[in-house]
């Protein structure tokens, strides 16, 4: 059975006899599937709701406070607002049309390819129909509908790394309200949208978003990098991080929070909830390892950055991942991705001479792609998986992952960049030399983040 | 009058205090500063990017004592701050024209 990712057409996991309810557990008990003939699941919606907490918590403040300590102190505000912002702003967007271009399955049919397959359409706009009593599955739409929107906001935010110290930020809010609506909403429908959705026709495998939010974020974060330009003075003036401490416990914090995200994705307090949940574990472990044992053996030390930074890209890469995978399957690639985001963030960087500041590309970008095409092989039984779909083999799973990532490397890669050069001629990209100098919490937001008394 | 401005390494902090306390001095400034000498910086490593750190963090102990113990209490810091190794940091010596004590408005070798 093919596993079941976030997708709207995954309703249903039987009826069971529930306890909940002190008063009406005796008749539960001997009328199981009477009590909720709704299909409203207390113990999965309880999963969720708590998933969509955590997911949250990894944008704000995880990913701000990870991202935070990796600026200069002079620019620690202007990431912290980033994210909040950003936070704010796809909360409206999503349920404004943002849920609804991305979950509307108006004019789907299976494996018949149209415009819907691409995008969803408005008849979800508002949230029109999401009411009290709507299902999702077994869980309430509206926490659906919530669930979705932390990753509809965590997905902009890691592009954020990439255009960390030297962008407006009225471009950056302008550049995200159209990025999420033309290129986060469509993948995100064309993979979890169910039958008639492009991704899921082919049976792409993408449990909990590699490919809809990291490959997405990374893309997104090449081309921000590259046409932003180096910030000044880099590569050749010290740029180090500011605060190594602010940047654990933000790494700490995604970790945790990626529970929900990852085990959260199977929509069910299940077991592969469960299974979600281990080989998220282990595959964050190996690749924070991995990172660690490769920067001791090239540079002499083990570091702090390293292994938190290796375990981010363990973490990307198992959440396509999470819901086909075994835990050796986790291990491989915990293992890949910690080597290879290494090399992204460190030889390919250097090499190419694009100032991705804080390796937005490197780890999601990189790590995505591993993960993605990774998933392809160890769903397979033999690999401690899940087992391929019907009909699938190795071969046309893995070709299956490639059309997925291809898709979504052009489609983003041509879109941002369309965007980016619009918003540039509307409002320009960059701010002035002087204001990056001065850094963007004083020029941007008249504040310090470390304020002195002198 | 002299004011001492030593700098040498945090971590000798304690010793020279202890040092320049058994003598009779009743107080001192300090601070975090950075710089080089013969001993020049460090490397620190980011995501694989190498960076010369030139300058290593010292402290500045800035104490001001009466001529007739400024050479015991150079000798003093001399000792307490020393390792042996590059690095171990420098003493300047300079005259002081006037202290003033601003609570009592105290002047002179009195006010230190």
């Amino acid at each position: 059975m093919r596993s079941s990712p976030h997708s709207v057409a995954t309703a249903g996991c039987g009826t069971r006899s529930r306890l909940g309810c002190v008063v009406i557990g005796l008749a539960c008990w001997l009328v199981p599937d009477v009590a909720r003939a709704d299909g409203l699941d207390s113990g999965d919606t309880a999963w969720m709701l708590t998933s969509t907490a955590l997911v949250l918590f990894m944008t704000i403040p995880g990913l701000s406070l990870f991202y935070g300590g990796l600026v200069r102190s002079k620019n620690v505000l202007s990431v912290l607002m980033q994210c909040f912002a950003l936070t704010a702003m796809m909360t409206l967007i999503w349920i404004l049309w943002g849920y609804s271009l991305a979950f509307d399955t108006t004019g789907m049919e299976a494996h018949v390819v149209n415009l819907h397959s691409f995008v969803g359409g408005l008849d979800k706009a508002l949230l029109r129909g999401v009411g009290i009593d709507s299902l999702t599955g077994t869980v309430p739409e509206t926490v659906f509908v919530t669930f979705q929107m932390t990753f509809a906001i965590i997905t902009p935010a890691l592009i954020a790394g990439a255009f960390a110290e030297r962008m407006k930020f009225s471009a950056m809010m302008l550049f995200m309200a159209l990025w999420t609506t033309i290129v986060y909403a469509p993948i995100c429908h064309m993979a979890w949208s169910g039958d008639g959705a492009f991704f899921w026709d082919k049976g792409v495998l993408d449990f909990a978003g590699g490919t809809v939010v990291h490959i997405n974020a990374g893309i997104a974060a090449l081309v921000t990098a590259v046409l932003l330009g180096k910030r000044r003075g880099y590569p050749d003036t010290v740029i180090p991080p500011h605060s190594l401490v602010l940047t654990v416990v933000g790494a700490s914090m995604l970790w945790v929070g990626w529970f929900g995200f990852n085990a959260g994705s199977a929509l069910a307090a299940n077991g592969a909830a469960g299974m979600a949940m281990l080989v998220t574990q282990v595959a964050t472990a190996s690749a924070a390892l991995a990172w660690m044992l490769v920067e001791w053996m090239k540079h002499g030390k083990p570091s702090v950055l390293g292994i938190v930074t290796g375990a981010v890209a363990g973490l990307v890469a198992i959440t396509p991942a999470s819901g086909s995978v075994g835990p050796l399957g986790a291990i491989a690639i915990g293992l890949a991705s910690g080597c290879l985001c290494f090399w992204g963030a460190t030889s390919l960087k250097q090499k190419l001479g694009y100032d991705d500041s804080l390796d937005a590309f490197g780890v999601h970008g990189i790590g995505g792609i591993v993960g993605a095409l990774m998933t392809g092989v160890f769903v397979t039984e033999s690999l401690g998986g899940t087992g391929l779909a019907e009909g699938m083999t190795i071969g046309s799973q893995l070709g299956a992952q490639v059309v997925a990532v291809l898709f979504t490397v052009v489609y983003c890669g041509v879109l941002s960049f369309i965007i980016l050069k619009v918003v540039d001629g509307l409002v320009g990209l960059r701010v002035a030399e002087d204001e990056e100098d001065r850094g963007l919490d004083i020029s941007l937001h008249n504040e310090q983040g470390y304020y002195s008394e002198v | 009058m002299k004011l001492l401005k030593c700098v040498v390494r945090p971590n000798a902090l304690e010793k020279v205090k202890r040092a320049l306390s058994a003598l009779g001095v009743m107080g001192m400034t300090v601070s975090e500063v950075k710089g080089y000498g013969r001993q020049k910086g460090h490397k620190e490593v980011y995501r694989g990017a190498e960076y010369n750190i030139d300058f290593t963090p010292k402290l500045q102990i800035e104490v001001v004592v009466g001529e007739a113990i400024a050479e015991r209490a150079i000798d003093a810091v001399k000792e307490a701050a020393n390792t042996g190794n590059i690095g171990d940091g420098k003493i300047f010596v300079v005259p002081v024209d006037q202290v003033v004590r601003i609570r009592t408005g105290e002047m002179g070798e009195s006010a230190i």
